[in-house]
Order: C-alpha cells, then sequence, then structure tokens
C-alpha cells in the first residue's frame, strides 16, 4: 500500500521546512562561517537552516507514519483573490493614485467572500475611500495622489 | 516612598490631555477589537503600527497598551452574549458566560467579567510597578552569555506552551529567525539573503511580517468555511449581580488574578492559556464541579481575572528585559524599537516617563473600561451584527495603506501578499504563526548576544553553563522540554 502523501499534514509541514531549511543552507554559503569564537555573517544562518532541516525531516517521517490529513478544503480561491487585492492596490498606488488603487482591492478582496453584491461593495469603497482620504491624505498628510496627476494640496 | 513618588509622577505623565486622549482611543479601539470576531488585537496593533510612527513615544505606546487589554474586556462580552470569542483568550469565559446569559443573567455575567477585570487590572499594574524595577535592577547583571539563554529559554517557551506540537512549534521559532536574518549583518556589513533586491538589505519590515502572518492568513481562513453567527436575542435587564453572586466571584476573581498574574510573566503563555489554567482551578476545587458547564458565575470571574492580570503582567519581561514574551509582545518592543527606545533595564532611568507613564495609564484605561462596557454594552451588542463582508476588505486596505506608508514602497505590499500565502499554507498545516513571530523580532538580538558571549568566551560555549544565571536560564529550558515533550512521548508509547 502507497501511503497517499497529498494532503498529509505533517508531511507537508515537514516538506515545506526542509525546503526552506536547505534554500537558508545553501544561500548562506555565500557568507563566510568564521569560527564559534569569531562567527562570520554566514555561520548563524547556516546553524539555523541545518536545524530547521533536522525538525522537518522528523516533521516528514512523523507524517508518513501518522498519515493525518489537513483539515478542511484549501482555500485557493480566496487565497489568490486576497493576494491579488494587496498586490493591485500596491500596483495601483504607485501608478494610478490613491483611489484606484482603493477601488480595486475592494472589488478583488470582495470576490473573495461568499457573497458578492455589486452595490454594497461599490458603497463600501466609497465609504471608505471617503475615510482613507480623511485620515491619511487629510489628517496624516501622507503625500500620495489620489488620481494620476490629482494631488491634494492643503 | 520612592514609588509612590513614581508613581505619582507617571499620573502627572498619563493625566496630560494628550496622553488620556490616546489612552481612550486605545481602550475603546481595543473593546471594538475584542468585540468584532476575526479581528484580533494582534492585527490591529499591526495594522495601526504605521500611524503610531506620527506620534511621539509616549502616546503610541500608551494606545498600543490599550488596543492590547482593552480587547481582553471586549472579547469577553462577545463570549456571553453570543457564545463567540471575540479573541482567544476569552474563550473559557463562552462555556459559562453564555450559559448565564442563556438563564437571562446576561447582566451580572457581563458586571462580573468587567468587575473582574478591573480588579485584576488593577493588580496587575501594581505588580509591575512593584516588581518591574526591582527586576530590571537585577537585569542590569546581565551580561551577553544571560541574553542568550534567556532568549532561548522564551523562544523554546513560546514553542512549546503555543501550541501541542512541539517540534513544528520549534520549526516555526527557526524560521523566525532564518527571517530575521534577512538583511545587512551588523558585524560584517554583508548583505545577508537579499538575493540582490534593494528593498531586503534593509530586512523584512515588522508590520510586514505581522500583517501577513495574521491578516491575510487569518482572513483567508475565515473565508474558507461558512461563518455560523447568531446574535443573542434576549433583552439586557439588570447589570447589578446580587450580593450573592459578588460573594462567589470574590474568591475566584483573586485566585484568577494571581493564576494570570503568573502566567503573564512567563514567556510563550499570555492571557489564552491563563484564563484555561485557571479554570480548570476553580472546576478542581469547586465543592459542586457540576455547576461548570451551567452558568456558574466563578467560572466566568475566573478567566475575565486571569486574563487581564496576564495581559498587564505581559509587560514586565517586555519593559524591563527587552524580552517579549508573547506575539503581541514582540510587536510592542518593534513599536518602541521604531521610536528609538531601547527597553531593557535601562528604560527605567532613561525614559521613566515612558515606563511610569504606560503604568498609570494602564490604571486609567482599565478604569475607562469599566464605564466603557458596562454602561455602553449595548452598543458593542449592536457591532455585532456588522457582516464579515463588510469587515474583511477594510482590514485589507488599512493593512496595506499600512505596509506602503512604512517605507512609501509598494514592494513592502507585495512583500506582505507573499508572506500572507506562505503564512496560510503554514497555519493549513497546523503550525502556529506565534512563535515565528517572536523568532523574528528576537533574532537579531539573539545573534548579537550569542556572537558576543562567544567572542568572550574565546569561541567557548560552556560559557553559558558556568555562569549561575545563565545556567538557570538553560536549566528551565530543558525543563521546559521535557516537561512538555514526556506526556507526548508517553502518550504514544501507550498508543503503541
Amino acid at each position: 500500500m502507497r501511503p497517499d502523501l497529498r494532503d498529509n499534514r505533517d508531511f507537508l509541514a515537514g516538506l515545506l521546512f526542509i525546503i526552506l531549511g536547505g534554500l537558508a543552507v545553501v544561500f548562506a554559503r555565500d557568507y563566510p562561517i568564521g569560527s564559534a569564537m569569531r562567527m562570520g555573517p554566514g555561520y548563524f544562518p547556516t546553524v539555523l537552516g541545518a536545524i530547521l532541516l533536522l525538525f522537518g525531516g522528523y516533521v516528514m517521517l512523523r507524517g508518513i507514519r501518522s498519515r493525518e490529513k489537513v483539515k478542511g478544503e484549501w482555500g485557493w480561491r480566496p487565497l489568490a483573490l486576497i493576494t491579488l487585492s494587496i498586490v493591485l492596490f500596491g500596483f495601483l498606488l504607485d501608478r494610478l493614485g490613491l483611489i484606484p488603487a482603493i477601488i480595486a482591492l475592494f472589488f478583488a478582496a470582495a470576490a473573495a467572500g461568499r457573497e458578492f453584491r455589486f452595490k454594497e461593495v461599490l458603497l463600501l469603497a466609497v465609504v471608505m475611500t471617503a475615510f482613507v482620504v480623511g485620515v491619511f491624505i487629510y489628517g496624516l498628510k501622507l503625500p500620495y495622489p489620489l488620481f494620476p496627476g490629482v494631488w491634494w494640496i492643503f | 516612598m520612592d514609588i509612590l513618588n513614581n508613581l505619582l509622577f507617571g499620573f502627572s505623565v498619563a493625566l496630560s490631555l494628550e496622553n488620556l486622549a490616546y489612552c481612550f482611543a486605545g481602550v475603546a479601539l481595543g473593546t471594538l477589537i475584542g468585540v468584532l470576531p476575526g479581528v484580533g488585537p494582534l492585527v490591529t496593533i499591526a495594522m495601526l503600527f504605521p500611524i503610531t510612527f506620527h506620534l511621539q513615544p509616549v502616546p503610541a505606546i500608551i494606545m498600543l497598551a490599550g488596543i492590547f487589554y482593552g480587547a481582553q474586556y471586549g472579547g469577553s462580552t462577545t463570549s456571553i452574549l453570543v457564545n463567540l470569542p471575540g479573541e482567544t483568550a476569552s474563550a473559557v469565559t463562552c462555556i459559562d458566560g453564555y450559559q448565564m446569559a442563556r438563564q437571562g443573567r446576561a447582566g451580572p455575567a457581563l458586571a462580573t467579567a468587567a468587575l473582574a477585570s478591573f480588579f485584576a487590572g488593577c493588580v496587575g499594574t501594581l505588580l509591575i510597578a512593584l516588581v518591574g524595577p526591582t527586576l530590571g535592577e537585577w537585569a542590569l547583571k546581565f551580561g551577553a552569555a544571560e541574553y542568550t539563554s534567556l532568549m532561548l529559554m522564551a523562544l523554546v517557551a513560546s514553542a512549546v506552551m503555543t501550541q501541542s506540537d512541539a517540534v513544528k512549534g520549534l520549526a516555526m521559532v527557526v524560521l523566525g529567525l532564518l527571517i530575521g536574518v534577512v538583511g545587512v549583518d551588523v558585524n560584517s556589513g554583508m548583505a545577508r539573503y537579499s538575493f540582490g533586491i534593494p528593498e531586503l538589505v534593509d530586512g523584512i519590515g515588522f508590520t510586514v511580517v505581522a500583517v501577513g502572518l495574521f491578516a491575510v492568513a487569518e482572513i483567508v481562513l475565515n473565508l474558507e468555511s461558512r461563518e455560523p453567527r447568531e446574535v443573542y436575542g434576549g433583552k439586557l435587564t439588570g447589570l447589578m449581580p446580587t450580593a450573592r453572586d459578588l460573594k462567589d466571584a470574590a474568591w475566584p476573581t483573586v485566585r484568577g488574578t494571581a493564576v494570570g498574574a503568573c502566567f503573564g510573566v512567563l514567556p510563550g503563555t499570555g492571557p489564552a492559556l491563563s484564563s484555561f489554567a485557571t479554570y480548570m482551578l476553580e472546576k478542581k476545587i469547586a465543592s459542586d464541579p457540576s455547576r461548570f458547564g451551567r452558568g456558574a458565575i466563578e467560572g466566568v470571574a475566573a478567566p475575565e481575572a486571569a486574563n487581564n492580570a496576564a495581559a498587564q503582567t505581559a509587560f514586565i519581561p517586555m519593559l524591563t528585559l527587552g524580552i517579549p514574551a508573547t506575539a503581541t509582545m514582540a510587536l510592542m518592543l518593534s513599536a518602541l524599537t521604531m521610536q528609538g527606545i531601547a527597553t531593557g533595564p535601562q528604560v527605567m532611568e532613561s525614559r521613566p516617563d515612558l515606563f511610569w507613564g504606560l503604568i498609570a495609564s494602564m490604571w486609567i484605561g482599565n478604569a475607562l473600561l469599566v464605564i466603557l462596557n458596562l454602561p455602553l454594552v449595548g452598543i458593542w451588542v449592536r457591532l455585532l451584527t456588522v457582516p464579515y463582508r463588510w469587515l474583511f476588505p477594510s482590514i485589507i486596505l488599512f493593512c496595506s495603506i499600512g505596509n506602503y506608508s512604512v517605507s512609501n514602497n509598494p514592494f513592502d505590499v507585495y512583500l506582505c501578499a507573499l508572506i500572507g500565502v506562505l503564512g496560510y499554507i503554514l497555519v493549513k498545516l497546523e503550525c502556529e504563526p506565534a512563535p515565528l513571530l517572536l523568532g523574528y523580532v528576537l533574532g537579531p538580538l539573539l545573534e548579537e548576544n550569542l556572537r558576543r558571549a562567544l567572542l568572550i568566551a574565546r569561541g567557548d560555549p560552556t560559557i553559558f553553563f558556568t555562569r549561575p544565571i545563565s545556567l538557570a536560564f538553560m536549566i528551565a529550558t530543558l525543563l521546559i522540554l521535557i516537561v512538555m515533550i514526556a506526556p507526548a512521548v508517553r502518550k504514544r508509547r501507550q498508543g503503541a
């Protein structure tokens, strides 16, 4: 019987730790290790990476034995949409200004929810835009354009 | 008396109009957050963190602290009325608090929770004032070796105590330490793990890690499953507990305060574990344990006292040693560091206004909270009807603006999204993010002290075991590991 490793909670967690620990050790090879007395910049991260590899291996083996599954479904859709909303915000704020960025963020994020009501999202976006402009631009005087080329000069 | 003078000085700081306003803003926000499920104090502090850059250090820390202990009060309101803890530390209060509400005694339950919290808050505040300076003086003797062992103990404890799976917790700490390594190494000036990206040379920003791990991951987790939300329909009549209620609640409150105060100081435990532990204690020593779970007032008073006492005393190690015991305290420490204040034994000398002002403000904040929570409870209850689909996009928005505003660079916003993805996957694989955050905050400090200690000892690691204080921390670390891992091993043997 081949153990099913998909959705095996501890196997995947261990794998993740091994990958991250392995990457840490590999990249730390570019930094001088030094000695215990005079540690170079590579000493601490190399040791940490090695410890992470060890823990990862242990957790992985345990997962193969226990075969416990991940609880519930993976929420890939909300994860993708929330991530998209954040990235869109950063991308648009730099290019089109604060207001388009906020609108985009709200629509992408709201699409991640179970219910999407266009009018409600629009209203929420408008209210929050007013709030943000009031607090951050007017109150805290953060230097962001509202629209391309439109700066609020106080 | 010295301490009296110091406290008076603290009150003179905390009672200034500006500080009073920020204290009020903090506790009001904290209550709000405590009431709203799915928005923890950690996320809120992380969200507001960038705003505090625009404030002076004293009002900033007063407000952040207010959010933290205010959330402990607010969390109990939802536990009692909706059977939904607004906050993990209040989870235990659900058991008996909600039963009391169903029996038509929601008012006395809320009043007991608020009064017990207030009592515990006052005692906790007093404890900081009494213990803080002594501990600080003692800590002045600490060298690099002592600090290294102390941090090791805090990290191991946080890994082992906050979750059932000790090995995963330790792995998360190590991962956090590695994230803390990113950026320029102070000793050699070499940029580590920056991959040629200039933004990474300065290291990964604190808000980026905290918001990504807690806000983003938490929101996705909430969205993947249905939200069961049912608001208690009954009317609130009569807030005041009867004389008998007060008598029944008195000793549990005192015991809860004592348990909470101890747990608060211990690394890695925090309010959540303390409320659970004290509930178990009350159940064990009660003459009729069967009453618990059916609306016993002790089951409300004791955990509420405990979580609030722990919320206060958790400040002791952070302020006096510069070592945060919980993820939330790690946030506070970072807020202070960003303000250019080095916490640790020196803080009482160098910034007495901050130390004593904060203590006095906590007492004022606790008094404000009783007013906010008892007569105004109706307003908070109405807030419960705010649907989550309005909340989460707004949280994402504030987090993103906050991240952007730290260095006016979209890179931090993108990085936060990436850490959010990692955080979600880790949480799904049942790896708790709190130890990671603590590791990330303590990482640079740990490396620096470790290097210095070994340099002094000429590379001889026995320095950690030959100096008495350091040895004590090392033994404690070992004990924590043995105590927490041994039961798991025994269980597995029995199972086999």
